[in-house]
C-alpha cells in the first residue's frame, strides 16, 4: 500500500495575540520573530498514515510545496520515518491561493506514481480555509472522506473512521481515496527518536521547483482583499465577596438571572 | 449564469437552527445580487420541513429518492451537482454540519465555481462575491473575494438570522437525479455517541471543560453542573486530544461553532482558536484560576478561583436560585 500525506508549512499558530501583527502591504501575517512548523493537522494525517503503514505494510511519501524552508517540514517527516520526501519550491511572496496548491500537488503526486491513499489535513492553522483537500481530491479523479481521525486496512480496501456531528461513521473506501484528516486522541504525532532525526538529514529529497512541475496557475479561486485584527475584547466584571460563598452566590446569581431570561 | 442563489439543506436536519441561519444569509445575499432564492432539500424530507422552507424560499426542490435518505457522500455530491446545475447559480449555500463541509469544495470544483469555508458575512462588490471569515486562528478576520462562479460557500449557520417568511408558499419540485450505482466510498456503519443530558448544537445554555479540569472524571462534575442548569457540555480541543470527552463535544476552529445565550467555560485558558467556537454566544462567563487567563477578556463576568472549590457551591447555589 502506497500512502501519500500533503504537509504544509505555516507561521507557528501558537504565536499569542498580543504578538501578532499584520503585513497590510500582503495582506499576511507578518513574519516577524514567529518560528515555521508544520501544520498541526499535516502531522495528525502523517500519524495516521503511519499507523496504517504500520499495520498493512506499505510506504509512506510525505509531499510539501513551500518556500525553501519548508524543508524543514519533510525533513521531520522523514524523521518520523517516512520512506520517500519530496518538496515543491516556490520564489517567496504571498502564498498561493488552494486551487493553485492543489493543481501542484496533482502534478507533484502524478510524478511519484500511483498511490492507494492520500491524506492531508482538514485545514491549516494560518488561513483555516480547508478546501485543498477537495480541490485535490478532483484534481486527482479520486473520491473523498473528509474529517478523518483513523485507517484500518480491511480486504481490499479501508476503514476509516469519520468523525461526524453525532458521534462518527465507519466508512469503507475500495480502491484510491483521499482522505482528510482531524485530530483525536489516537493520531497524536509522534516524537521523532534522535538517531531517526540525525538519519532523515542523509535521506534523499526529491525537489522540483513550480516551474519545472509545469503546472498553470493562471486560475485562482478566492482572493484576500481585506485582513484586520477586530478588537472584541470585552470587560470582564469579576465577582466580589469577602469569602468563597459569597463570591459563588454573587456568580450564580449572574448566572440564574440569563436563565431567568432564557426561560 | 443567473443572480440566483441555491441553499442546499439536508431532510434529515429538518428546519433547524442551522438550515434558518442559511436560508436568512441566502435571502439576503439574494436581495444583494437581485436574484431568486432557491432552496434543495437532500434526502426524503419530513412534510413539516419542507412546508416550513417553503414559507421563506422562492423554489424548493425536492431531492427525495430513498438512495438520498441516509448520507453517502458520493451519491450527495452527484445528486447536488445535479440540482445546483439546474438553476445556473452565482451562489450556492451550506450549514456548518460535517457533510457540508465534506462536500463544499468538491462541488466548487464540479461546478467550475470557487469554494469557501465557514463564512460569517456575505456580501457583494462590483459583482464578486466576499466572505468574511476568521483567519489565523480567531487572531485575525480575512475578506476572501472569490474568483470564480458560483461562490459555492459552508457558513457558520448559526450566526446569521434565520430567514423571514415571504408570506407565500414557494411551488416545491421533485427532481429524480442520475446517481452512480456503485460508489468506491461508502458509510457502512454509523455511531451515534450517547450523550446524558442535552446536544450541544442548539443548547441555548452551554458548560465547556478544558485542559484544566485534569481528567474524564472531573467531567461528571460538570455534567452534574449542566443537568442543574439544562445546559449541554462541551469542551476545548484540549480536554478532546486527551480523550477526556469525545471529538462530537469540541468546540471552536475545528469544533462546533456554538451560539447560546450563555457560555461559561470552566478551566479553560480561552485560546483563540477555542474563542472562535464561541464567538456567537450571547453572554460568556468563566471560572479560572488565572486571573491572566485569556478567557476573561472575552468574559462578561467571571471568579478567579480553582473550579474545583467553585463547582460544589454553584451547584448548591444555583439548585436554591433555579428552584
Amino acid at each position: 500500500m502506497r500512502i501519500l500525506v500533503c504537509m504544509k508549512q505555516i507561521l507557528d499558530p501558537d504565536v499569542p495575540a498580543r504578538d501578532f501583527r499584520i503585513d497590510d502591504s500582503r495582506n499576511e501575517a507578518e513574519r516577524a520573530g514567529a518560528n515555521l512548523v508544520p501544520n498541526i493537522f499535516c502531522e495528525n494525517a502523517l500519524e495516521t498514515a503511519l499507523q496504517l503503514r504500520d499495520a498493512a505494510s506499505g510506504s509512506v511519501t510525505a509531499l510539501s510545496f513551500g518556500t525553501e524552508e519548508a524543508e524543514d517540514v519533510v525533513r521531520k517527516a522523514l524523521a518520523m520515518t517516512v520512506e520517500e520526501a519530496a518538496l515543491v519550491t516556490r520564489p517567496e511572496g504571498p502564498a498561493p491561493d488552494a486551487l493553485t496548491v492543489a493543481r501542484v500537488l496533482a502534478a507533484a503526486a502524478r510524478k511519484l506514481g500511483d498511490f492507494d491513499v492520500v491524506m492531508v489535513g482538514r485545514e491549516s492553522g494560518d488561513w483555516g480555509v480547508g478546501q485543498t483537500g477537495g480541490l485535490l481530491a478532483e484534481e486527482l479523479g479520486l473520491p473523498m472522506v473528509a474529517l478523518v481521525d483513523r485507517a484500518e486496512p480491511i480486504d481490499g480496501g479501508l476503514t476509516l473512521r469519520r468523525q461526524t456531528d453525532y458521534g462518527f461513521d465507519d466508512v469503507e473506501a475500495h480502491g484510491a481515496v483521499l482522505a482528510t484528516i482531524t485530530n483525536s486522541e489516537g493520531n497524536v504525532p509522534r516524537i521523532p527518536k534522535t538517531r531517526d532525526v540525525m538519519k532523515s538529514y542523509r535521506k534523499p529529497l526529491t525537489t522540483w521547483s513550480v516551474d519545472e512541475l509545469g503546472v498553470a496557475a493562471d486560475e485562482t479561486v478566492a482572493e484576500v482583499v481585506e485582513l484586520s485584527m477586530p478588537d472584541k475584547h470585552i470587560t470582564c466584571e469579576f465577582v466580589e465577596g469577602d469569602s468563597l460563598d459569597e463570591r459563588v452566590d454573587a456568580f450564580a446569581r449572574k448566572i440564574a438571572d440569563v436563565m431567568g431570561a432564557v426561560g | 449564469m443567473s443572480n440566483d442563489v441555491v441553499i442546499c439543506l439536508f431532510a434529515s436536519n429538518g428546519y433547524d437552527r442551522a438550515a434558518q441561519g442559511v436560508a436568512g444569509a441566502g435571502r439576503n445575499l439574494a436581495a444583494q445580487l437581485g436574484g431568486s432564492m432557491h432552496a434543495v432539500i437532500v434526502g426524503p424530507p419530513e412534510e413539516v420541513t419542507t412546508s416550513a422552507i417553503a414559507a421563506v424560499s422562492d423554489t424548493v426542490t425536492v431531492l427525495d429518492q430513498p438512495e438520498l435518505a441516509d448520507y453517502q457522500p458520493e451519491l450527495c455530491l452527484a445528486a447536488l451537482q445535479q440540482a445546483c446545475e439546474q438553476k445556473d447559480p452565482a451562489a450556492v449555500l451550506l450549514g456548518s454540519d460535517t457533510a457540508s463541509l465534506e462536500l463544499t469544495a468538491r462541488l466548487a470544483a464540479r461546478l467550475g465555481g470557487s469554494p469557501m469555508s465557514d463564512g460569517t458575512a456575505l456580501s457583494v462588490a462590483d459583482g464578486a462575491i466576499r466572505v468574511t471569515r476568521s483567519a489565523y486562528g480567531g487572531k485575525a478576520e480575512a475578506v476572501f473575494e472569490l474568483k470564480k462562479s458560483p461562490a459555492v460557500v459552508w457558513l457558520r449557520a448559526r450566526g446569521f438570522e434565520p430567514a423571514p417568511e415571504t408570506g407565500g408558499k414557494a411551488s416545491v419540485d421533485r427532481l429524480s437525479v442520475e446517481l452512480p450505482d456503485e460508489s468506491p466510498v461508502r458509510v457502512v456503519e454509523r455511531h451515534q455517541e450517547t450523550h446524558e443530558g442535552i446536544p450541544l448544537d442548539d443548547a441555548k445554555l452551554v458548560v465547556g471543560g478544558g485542559r484544566g479540569i485534569g481528567g474524564a472524571e472531573p467531567f461528571d462534575e460538570l455534567r452534574q453542573l449542566a443537568q442543574v442548569m439544562t445546559a449541554a457540555v462541551g469542551a476545548s480541543r484540549a480536554a478532546c486530544d486527551e480523550g477526556w470527552v469525545p471529538p462530537s463535544a469540541q468546540i471552536g476552529q475545528t469544533g462546533k461553532k456554538i451560539a447560546p445565550e450563555l457560555y461559561l467555560a470552566i478551566a479553560i485558558s480561552g485560546a483563540a482558536q477555542h474563542v472562535l467556537g464561541i464567538s456567537d454566544a450571547k453572554v460568556v462567563c468563566a471560572i479560572n484560576n488565572d486571573p491572566d487567563a485569556q478567557i476573561f477578556r472575552h468574559s462578561h463576568f467571571g471568579i478567579v478561583e480553582d473550579y474545583r472549590k467553585v463547582v460544589p457551591l454553584l451547584i448548591e447555589r444555583l439548585r436554591v436560585l433555579t428552584s
